[in-house]
C-alpha cells in the first residue's frame, strides 16, 4: 500500500499517517519519557475507606525516609487555599482530603522523593488514623431522607446534586395519556472507565528564577488546563506553559484536571524542581474520571403499528463523591437530550437527577459527546422492545419512524436542530450488505432446531462538535476552536491548532485539509498541537469535536491565506485579481492559457516580490465558531450465536455503516470505527466497575476491569454513506465516537433477539455468560 | 548489583537495585523509552521486549535477571536506517493510532513471525493476545502482521537462502 | 509499581538454594518464572526480603522421559509444553492446557511447577495435574520426596511445602493405551483466570474400556479439585453417550464453587457438567472414530 503523502488534492485519500515514523521506531515522546535534570518523583497516599473521618495524619517517619524531599497533606494545601479545586461541572473537589474521605482510593497525601521507589517506600510510612463512617453506594438509597449526607462542604444538605430536564412536559404527558401502546423499560448503563493505555501523569517544572511553570501533562485540552491552573493557582497565565506531548490515548479520561496534577504543581512550586507524577493503572481506574453510571427509565408512547408519538425518560445519574463531569456548563447531563435519536417523536420529556455517592468522582465522556452514548443506547434498546411488543421487525420499525431526508434541518422535540442525514439510505446499505433477509431465514431454521442466534440493529444519531459558543462553554470559556497557518518562502507550511490529538491522526488529516485548500501535498504541511506557548487558543480534543471545530478553522484559515495568495498571484500573472482563477492546485489568468502560478510560487513572492503596499508574509489565524453542531449517524448490525451450555455469546459478524459527512481520510475513519467498536464491544460484554456495600471498588485494575484482547475482539466490517454537513466548511461531521455510541445497543439487541423466543425483552450490560445461562436455565433450556 | 546486559547488540554494564524492573532499567538507565508501561498487573504488554529471543513483559522481569542475557527492544528493529518490514507494514496498514501499544505489538509480532512465518488471522490474534491496544480494534494490526509476513516471504524469495537472515535482521546478536 | 527492596541471590545449585532457604526461612521467596510472584511484589502484596532466583540451576531445566513417567523440571515454561510436539501423542493434555494460560508473553516465562507451588484455586496446571494423577517432586534439606498431587494443595495459596523446600519437578505417569486429553475453560476474557475450568484425561485399553480417567477442576473451590466420582464411574466402562452423560453429571458433585462476580455456584457446576460432556465426547470421537461404540 502506498502512503500518498506527496500527492496533490489529498482530501478523501488514504494518506499514510505523518505521525507514524516516530511511533513505529519507539520514538514517540510521552510524558513519562521526559527526563529533566534534578527531577523528583511524587507518589500519592490514598484512602482505603470509602467514607471516613480523618482523625490524624502523621508524616514524621516519611519525612525521615531516604530521599524524601517533601510531604504534602490537605492541611498544607488549605494554607495555600488549594485544598479544593473547582470541577468543570460547577462543583468543587478535594485535592488532598481534609476532614474526611469520600471514596476509596481518594488522594490523602503526596510524597515527593528522589526516586520513584523511595516515594512509594516513604508513602507506606505515613500513618493515617481514620474513623469509618456509614457508606452510601446505591444512588437511590442516597436520596432517601435518612441517608447520611456526604458533602458537608455544601450548603444544600442533601445528596441530590441537580435536576435537569428538557422537552415539553404537558404535551408529552398528553400524548402518553391517549397512546394506544406504551412500553416501559428500566435500563442501566453501568459505570465504566475510558482507561487509555497510557495512564495520566505530568511533570510540573517551576523555575523560580524566571517565575515560569512548564507543565508537561497528559492533556486533551492543554489551553483550557492552563487557564484553569492560572485561575486556581494565581500564577499568571502567560507564565504557565502547558505542553501536552504525545498522548497515549485519551477517550475522555484526559479532559479533567486531577488532584495528582495539582499536587505535583504545588510540589514543584515549593521545591523549585521538576516533579513527575505518573499514576498507576490501579490509580487510573479507581480515581480518575469514570463514565456513564446512568440508571434510566424509558417509556415510549406509540401507535399500534409502531409509529412513535412521545418519549419519556427519567434518570438517576450517579456522580460519585464530587460532580466532576466534563460537560459544557449549561448541560449538567451533557447532550443526553439527543435521546429521541433518529426518530420523529412528536414530543419528549427527559429528566436527569444527579446524585452523590461514596465512589470516585467523574462523569467524563468515554469516547462520546457528553452522554450521547447513554442516550443512543437507551433509545436504540427500547425501540427494539417496542418492535417486539407491536410485532414489527426491528428494521421495519426503524424505517417507519426515521426522520426523513427531506425533514432536515430537523428540529427535535428537545430543541436540537439536526443538520443533515439520510437514515433510510444508511440502513438500506447495512441490511443489504449483511444479508439481512438471509440471516432472518437462517435464524428461523435455527430456532426450529432449538438454537439461539440473534441479529441486532442500531440506527443511532450522534451529536458532536461543540460549540457553537452561544450555547456551549466550559467554565465560561466559549467552545470555539482555532487554527494558525504560516506558509514559508519555499512553500512549506507550519500549522498550529487549538486541539490536541491522542491518536486520531490530526497531523495527517488536518494536513490533508490544509493541503487541499492550498494546492499542496500533505508532505508540505507540518501540524503542531499541544504547546500553549505556540498554538492558538482552543478548547481541545474530545466529544468528536476536532474535525467539526478545528477542522473547520483549518479550512477557513487556509482560505483566508488563499485570498491573499490570489492577490499576489494577480501581481505575478500581471492581471487583475478578478481575472485570477484557482483550480485547486494553481492560479491562472482567465484567457491566458498556459500561464499559471502555484502556491509555492506565491509563497516565495510573499517574501520576495510583493505588490506595492502589501503586508509581507503569508500567514493567517482563524478562530472558528461553528454555527451548529454536526449530527453523524450510522446503521450497525450485529449477528451473534449463543452457546447454550455456557451462556457465552459469540459475535459472528458486525457491520458498521457510518455516515460522518465528508470523509477526509477513509483509512483513518475506518481505524477510528474499528477502535470505537472494540470499546463498545467491551462495554456490552465485559466492563463494569462494581462496588461492595463498604464502597470497595471491585474492579480496580486490569485483572478485573476487563479490556479485550485481539482474541476476544470480533473482526469488524465497515462501510459508509456520505451526507455532508451543510454548514461545515468541508462538510465533515466527526466520527471518532460514533462506533462507541452506536454499537452497545447493536450487541445487546442481538443477544436479546436471540433469546426473544423465551420472551426476553432486556438484559443489562455487561452481558456476562452467566447472565445468559441464567435466562436459559429459567426457561428450561440446557445442553 | 552489577549487571552486564546486551541490548540491541550493544553491551551495557550497570549497577542497579535488585528491585529495578527491566522495563524501568531500559527506559531510565539506558534511555530506551520506546518500551512503555501501561499497567501494574502484567496485563497490557506495552513493555514487551525480546529476552534471549523470546517475547516477554519487561515489567515482570527484574533487571538483574537480564544479567548476561540478550535483550532486544523496539529501538533494535531498524537496521542501518532501514525500517523492519513489520514497521513499514504497521505504517502502511494503519496498524497504530496513539502509538503507545505499538512497540510492544511490534515485538510480539516479531516473535510471532520468527516462530511462524505464515500465520493465519487466528494465529496472529493469539500471538498478540498478551498485548492490549485501546485504539485500533486490532483489525489493522492483524493486517499489518499479515502484510509483514508477505513482505518477509517476498524478500526471502528474492534473496534465496539468505531468507532467514532477512527475517531476523533486527535481532542484532552477533 | 515497585517492589519493596530485597536482596537478590541466584544460586547455581539446588543445594545452595535450599541452604539459602534454611538460612532465611519465611523472609525468602523462590522465583522461577516470576509471573505470579513479581506482580504480587509490585503491588506489595508479597514482600520477601530475600529473593532466590533458581533460573541458573541447570538440573531444574527441561522435561525428560524417565521410566514410568514424564519428568517436567521446575524451569519448564508453559510455552515449552505448548509447543512440545513430541509430547502430543502421549500427553495431549499438556499442550491443551498450556495454551489456555495467560498469554504468549507470560507463557514464555511462567513455569509449570511455579504455578503449582503458587496453589491458586484457579490454577489450570493444578486441574491438569490432578487429571493426570501427577506427583510433585519436592527437595529440602532432608533430600527429595514425592507428594501426590491430591495432597499437594492444602488450601488457597498454600501448597504442601515446608519453608525450606523447593518444587523441583512434577512427574506425570506414562499412560497406557490410547490417550485423549482436553482442557475446557471459560474465562471473562482471553488470558483471564477461569470462571470454571476442567481438565479431562482418558486412556482406553485395547478392549476399548477406560483404563485411566482423570478429571481436574479449577476455580470451583478453595483449591483445584479432583472429579473423583466421575473417574471411579468411568473406569472399566466404554465411552458411550450414556456413560458420558452419567460421568458428566458426576463431575460437578466434586466441585465446591462459590457465588461471585464471575457467576453463581450453580452456574459453575453446570458449566463443569457441560465441559465434561464435551470433553469426553470429543475424546470418544478422537479415539473411537465418529461411530461411538455401544
Amino acid at each position: 500500500m502506498a502512503l500518498h503523502q506527496t500527492e496533490l488534492r489529498p482530501l478523501g485519500k488514504c494518506v499514510g499517517r505523518k505521525e507514524d515514523p516516530r511511533f513505529i521506531r519507539g520514538k514517540g515522546r510521552y510524558v513519562d519519557d521526559i527526563m529533566l535534570p534534578g527531577m523528583l518523583y511524587m507518589y500519592l497516599v490514598r484512602s482505603p475507606y470509602a467514607h471516613a473521618r480523618i482523625k490524624s495524619i502523621d508524616t514524621s517517619a516519611a519525612l525521615q525516609a531516604p530521599g524524601v524531599k517533601l510531604v504534602i497533606t490537605g492541611e498544607d494545601l488549605e494554607a495555600m487555599n488549594l485544598a479544593w479545586i473547582p470541577t468543570m461541572a460547577n462543583d468543587q473537589q478535594m485535592v488532598l482530603a481534609t476532614g474526611k474521605v469520600l471514596y476509596q482510593y481518594q488522594e490523602v497525601a503526596a510524597v515527593i522523593a528522589e526516586t520513584r521507589e523511595q516515594a512509594v517506600d516513604a508513602a507506606q510510612l505515613i500513618d493515617i488514623e481514620y474513623e469509618p463512617l456509614p457508606v452510601v453506594v446505591d444512588p437511590f438509597k442516597a436520596l432517601e431522607p435518612d441517608a447520611p449526607i456526604l458533602r458537608e462542604d455544601r450548603e444544600k444538605k442533601s445528596n441530590h446534586v441537580f435536576h435537569w430536564e428538557a422537552g415539553d412536559r404537558e404535551a408529552t404527558e398528553e400524548l402518553f395519556r391517549n397512546a394506544p401502546v406504551v412500553v416501559k423499560k428500566d435500563v442501566r448503563f453501568q459505570r465504566v472507565h475510558p482507561a487509555p493505555l497510557e495512564p495520566c501523569g505530568c511533570i510540573a517544572d517551576y523555575n523560580p528564577s524566571t517565575g515560569k511553570l512548564t507543565w508537561y501533562v497528559t492533556s486533551q485540552a492543554p489551553h483550557a488546563h492552563r487557564t484553569v491552573l492560572a485561575m486556581v493557582s494565581g500564577l499568571p497565565e502567560h507564565q504557565i506553559r502547558v505542553i501536552s506531548p504525545d498522548v497515549g490515548g485519551g477517550f475522555g479520561n484526559k479532559v479533567p484536571i486531577y488532584p495528582g496534577y495539582v499536587a505535583a504543581v504545588v510540589a514543584s512550586l515549593k521545591l523549585g524542581k521538576p516533579v513527575k507524577w505518573i499514576e498507576t493503572r490501579t490509580e487510573n481506574i479507581t480515581s480518575t474520571g469514570f463514565a456513564r453510571d446512568y440508571h434510566m427509565t424509558c417509556e415510549i408512547a406509540a401507535e399500534e403499528d409502531g409509529r412513535v408519538l412521545a418519549l419519556r425518560v427519567k434518570t438517576i445519574a450517579d456522580h460519585g463523591a464530587f460532580d466532576a463531569a466534563a460537560d459544557p456548563s449549561k448541560f449538567p447531563a451533557g447532550l443526553f437530550s439527543i435521546v429521541t435519536g433518529s426518530y420523529d417523536f412528536k414530543e419528549a420529556l427527559v429528566e436527569v437527577d444527579g446524585v452523590y455517592t461514596n465512589k470516585a468522582p467523574g462523569g467524563v465522556a468515554y469516547r462520546c459527546s457528553f452522554r450521547v452514548t447513554e442516550a443512543a443506547y437507551l433509545i436504540e434498546r427500547v425501540m427494539d422492545v417496542l418492535a417486539r411488543r407491536v410485532g414489527v421487525d426491528p428494521a421495519e420499525l426503524r424505517k417507519r419512524n426515521f426522520i426523513r431526508k427531506e425533514q432536515f434541518p430537523y428540529k427535535s422535540p428537545t430543541g436540537w436542530t439536526y443538520d443533515s442525514g439520510d437514515y433510510e439510505k444508511t440502513l438500506a446499505l447495512a441490511l443489504e450488505k449483511i444479508g439481512y433477509e438471509e440471516l432472518r431465514k437462517e435464524q428461523a431454521e435455527k430456532r426450529a432446531r432449538g438454537e439461539f442466534m440473534g441479529i441486532g440493529i442500531s440506527t443511532f444519531t450522534e451529536v458532536v462538535g461543540a460549540g457553537p459558543s452561544h450555547t456551549f462553554d466550559i467554565m465560561g470559556i466559549k467552545m470555539f476552536d482555532s487554527a494558525q497557518i504560516r506558509i514559508h518562502p519555499t512553500g512549506k507550511v507550519i500549522a498550529r491548532l487549538g486541539v490536541r490529538h491522542q491518536g486520531q491522526g490530526h497531523e495527517t488529516t488536518f494536513a490533508q485539509i490544509i493541503a487541499e485548500e492550498l494546492g499542496l501535498s500533505t508532505d508540505d504541511v507540518l501540524i503542531e498541537e499541544g504547546d500553549t506557548d505556540n498554538a492558538p487558543y482552543g478548547l481541545g480534543t474530545y466529544a468528536s469535536r476536532s474535525t467539526p471545530t478545528a477542522g473547520g478553522a483549518a479550512a477557513l484559515c487556509a482560505r483566508r491565506i488563499r485570498d491573499k495568495a490570489k492577490k499576489i498571484a494577480a501581481h505575478l500573472l500581471e492581471v487583475g485579481e478578478e481575472d485570477v482563477v484557482w483550480d485547486g492546485v494553481s492560479f491562472s489568468a482567465k484567457g491566458l492559457p498556459g500561464k499559471s502560478v502555484t502556491m509555492k510560487d506565491v509563497a516565495f513572492a510573499a517574501y520576495t516580490n510583493l505588490p506595492e503596499g502589501m503586508e509581507p508574509g503569508l500567514e493567517a489565524t482563524y478562530y472558528y465558531d461553528p454555527p451548529n453542531l454536526t449530527f453523524p449517524h450510522g446503521a450497525y448490525i450485529a449477528v451473534v450465536d449463543i452457546d447454550k451450555g455456557t451462556g457465552a455469546v459469540k459475535v459472528r459478524r458486525f457491520l458498521a455503516v457510518d455516515d460522518c459527512g465528508t470523509v477526509i481520510n477513509p483509512m483513518i475513519v475506518d481505524g477510528q470505527v474499528h477502535g470505537g467498536l472494540t470499546e463498545g464491544f467491551a462495554i456490552a460484554f465485559m466492563q463494569d466497575i462494581p462496588f461492595d456495600d463498604e464502597g470497595n471498588c471491585l474492579a480496580p485494575n486490569w485483572m478485573d476491569y476487563l479490556v479485550p484482547t485481539a482474541l476476544d475482539t470480533p473482526h469488524w466490517e465497515t462501510d459508509r454513506t456520505v451526507t455532508p454537513s451543510p454548514h461545515h466548511p468541508i462538510g465533515a461531521k466527526g466520527v471518532g465516537e460514533s462506533p462507541n455510541v452506536g454499537s452497545p445497543a447493536a450487541f445487546v439487541n442481538a443477544v436479546v433477539d436471540a433469546l426473544a423466543p423465551l420472551g426476553v425483552e432486556h438484559i443489562d450490560m455487561p452481558i456476562f455468560p452467566w447472565k445468559v445461562w441464567q435466562i436459559l436455565r429459567e426457561h428450561g433450556v440446557t445442553e | 548489583m552489577k549487571i552486564r546486559v546486551r541490548v540491541n547488540g550493544q553491551s551495557y554494564e550497570s549497577d542497579v537495585e535488585p528491585r529495578k524492573l527491566l522495563a524501568y532499567y531500559l527506559r531510565e538507565d539506558l534511555g530506551l523509552t520506546g518500551t512503555h508501561i501501561g499497567c501494574d498487573t502484567t496485563t497490557c504488554g506495552a513493555c514487551t521486549v525480546l529476552l534471549d529471543g523470546k517475547a516477554v513483559k519487561s515489567c515482570t522481569v527484574l533487571a538483574v535477571q537480564a544479567n548476561g542475557r540478550d535483550v532486544m527492544t523496539v529501538e533494535g528493529l531498524e537496521q542501518d536506517g532501514q525500517l523492519h518490514p513489520l514497521q513499514t507494514a504497521f505504517w502502511e496498514e494503519h496498524g497504530l493510532q496513539c502509538g503507545y501499544c505499538t512497540p510492544g505489538m511490534l515485538m510480539s509480532g516479531y516473535a510471532l513471525l520468527q516462530d511462524n512465518p505464515n500465520p493465519s488471522e487466528e494465529e496472529i490474534r493469539r500471538g498478540i493476545s498478551g498485548n492490549i491496544c485501546r485504539c485500533t480494534g486490532y483489525v489493522n494490526i492483524v493486517k499489518a502482521i499479515q502484510s509483514a509476513a508477505n513482505k518477509l516471504a517476498d524478500a526471502a524469495e528474492e534473496s534465496g537462502d539468505s531468507a532467514k537472515e532477512v527475517s531476523t535482521s533486527g535481532s542484532s546478536s552477533d | 509499581m515497585f517492589p519493596n527492596s530485597f536482596e537478590y541471590i541466584a544460586p547455581k545449585t539446588l543445594m545452595e538454594a535450599i541452604e539459602l532457604l534454611k538460612q532465611h526461612g519465611y523472609d525468602a521467596k523462590v522465583v522461577a518464572g516470576g509471573q505470579s510472584l513479581l506482580p504480587m511484589m509490585k503491588l506489595r502484596v508479597a514482600a520477601p526480603s530475600i529473593l532466590i532466583d533458581i533460573n541458573n540451576i541447570d538440573e531444574l531445566k527441561g522435561w525428560r522421559n524417565e521410566s514410568g513417567y514424564l519428568r517436567i523440571g521446575a524451569l519448564t515454561r508453559h510455552a515449552d509444553l505448548e509447543h512440545s510436539e513430541e509430547l502430543r501423542e502421549q500427553y495431549p493434555l499438556l499442550a491443551e492446557t498450556a495454551v489456555w494460560i495467560a498469554d504468549p508473553l507470560v507463557r514464555n516465562l511462567g513455569t509449570v511447577c511455579g504455578s503449582l507451588a503458587h496453589a491458586d484455586p484457579g490454577s489450570d496446571w493444578g486441574a491438569a495435574m490432578l487429571a493426570l494423577h501427577a506427583q510433585v517432586e519436592v527437595a529440602g534439606p532432608e533430600g527429595k520426596r514425592q507428594v501426590p498431587i491430591d495432597d499437594f494443595f492444602v488450601d488457597t495459596f498454600t501448597p504442601a511445602l515446608e519453608e525450606t523446600e523447593i518444587v523441583t519437578a512434577v512427574l506425570v505417569p506414562t499412560p497406557v493405551g490410547r490417550v485423549g486429553g482436553r482442557y475446557l475453560k471459560i474465562e471473562r476474557k482471553a488470558g483471564d483466570f477461569a470462571i470454571a475450568g476442567l481438565a479431562v484425561h482418558v486412556s482406553l485399553a485395547s478392549d476399548g474400556t477406560v483404563a485411566e480417567a482423570g478429571f481436574g477442576i479449577c476455580a470451583c473451590g478453595p483449591i483445584p479439585l479432583r472429579g473423583k466420582r466421575a473417574e471411579e464411574y468411568l473406569l472399566g466402562k466404554k465411552l458411550t453417550p450414556e456413560t458420558i452423560e452419567a460421568a458428566s453429571r458426576l463431575v460437578p458433585e466434586d466441585a465446591e464453587p462459590a457465588d461471585d462476580l464471575r457467576g453463581s455456584a450453580e452456574y459453575k457446576r453446570d458449566v463443569l457438567r457441560v465441559f465434561a460432556k464435551r470433553g469426553l465426547s470429543d475424546i470418544a470421537k478422537e479415539l473411537q472414530g465418529e461411530v461411538v461404540l455401544r
